[in-house]
């Protein structure tokens, strides 16, 4: 399973000023963090404030913060923003047996991955990073 | 919620709480049911059954009901969790926290070294609080087929 470079690095960047609550948090220092381009991330940051996950402040000494609500956001929530999941269409009546059968088990594996990610929270997330700073 | 929250194993005078909780959360009031779950797993359990409640103020927030299950579909003795609900009035509280911890620890007492549950994956809620503890998929896979009578 793979996801977009746009929505990795949406969770990665919430992730970040998530764990950082009330401050502002540079784009740039996001971007070098994760080997990202600023102009690249800033695309993405810009879905967020438009989504109400992160707001940003202009100006010497500004950046961005997390608004959300880090117990009821998912992974999901995030993802959805930047692509698809699940929403492939059906096969149609015309399709062969082959394109049905091979739909339902992407559809089947389709589901499972937005069960996955629909139940992960941005604060679960953030408790897996301490976890895995600890190992 | 000011009163110490404390976990412990259910009691006879507890059901008509449990009950009532159930009913809130359900919608269903099922007293015959949580009498036979009380018999098979609130008494007599010999450390392999447990049906825990957690009271604050002597008021019951929420239970747990689990048991341990020796070589079932080929696995090592796991301890299930079946049930678990909280007070909603109670909920974000550390209440469901408290009742996971405390089964998990009564599992631990027998060597039990893993813990599993089975959820609907649109069951959201209860999803992400397992997720919320470190649980995270297991190595089963759960399948199903619709039997019966063609529709």
């Amino acid at each position: 399973m793979r996801l977009q470079t746009n929505s990795r690095l949406a969770i990665y960047a919430v992730l970040e000023f998530a764990s950082r609550p009330g401050e502002l948090v540079a784009a740039a220092e996001v971007a070098a963090k994760h080997g990202e381009s600023p102009h690249h991330l800033a695309k993405v940051l810009s879905e967020l404030v438009r989504a109400g996950i992160v707001e940003s402040v202009r100006g010497v000494g500004g950046g961005y913060r997390f608004v959300g609500q880090a117990r009821r956001l998912t992974l999901l929530d995030v993802i959805r923003l930047f692509e698809r999941l699940g929403d492939a269409a059906p096969a149609g009546a015309d399709s062969s047996p082959e394109e049905r059968a091979l739909g339902e088990v992407l559809s089947e594996i389709d589901e499972h991955a937005i069960a996955t990610f629909g139940s992960i929270t941005i604060a679960t997330m953030l408790a897996a990073v301490a976890r895995q700073r600890r190992a | 919620m000011s009163a110490a929250l404390r976990v412990r194993a259910v009691r006879r005078a507890d059901l008509p709480a449990v009950i009532a909780l159930d009913a809130t959360v359900t919608g269903l009031h099922k007293a015959d049911y949580w009498q036979r779950i009380y018999r098979r797993y609130g008494v007599g359990g010999q450390g392999l059954r447990h049906f825990l409640v957690a009271e604050a103020g002597q008021r019951v927030l929420g239970f747990v009901i689990g048991e341990v299950r020796d070589w079932e579909f080929g696995q090592p003795p796991c301890g299930w969790v079946f049930a678990i609900d909280v007070d909603p009035r109670a909920r974000q509280h550390g209440v469901g926290s408290a009742l996971l911890a405390g089964l998990r620890e009564r599992f631990e007492r027998v060597g039990v070294r893993v813990m599993r549950t089975l959820l609907a994956r649109d069951n959201t809620l209860i999803l992400s609080f397992f997720r919320s503890q470190g649980m995270t998929a297991g190595r089963l896979i759960p399948l199903e087929i619709a039997i019966g009578p063609a529709r």
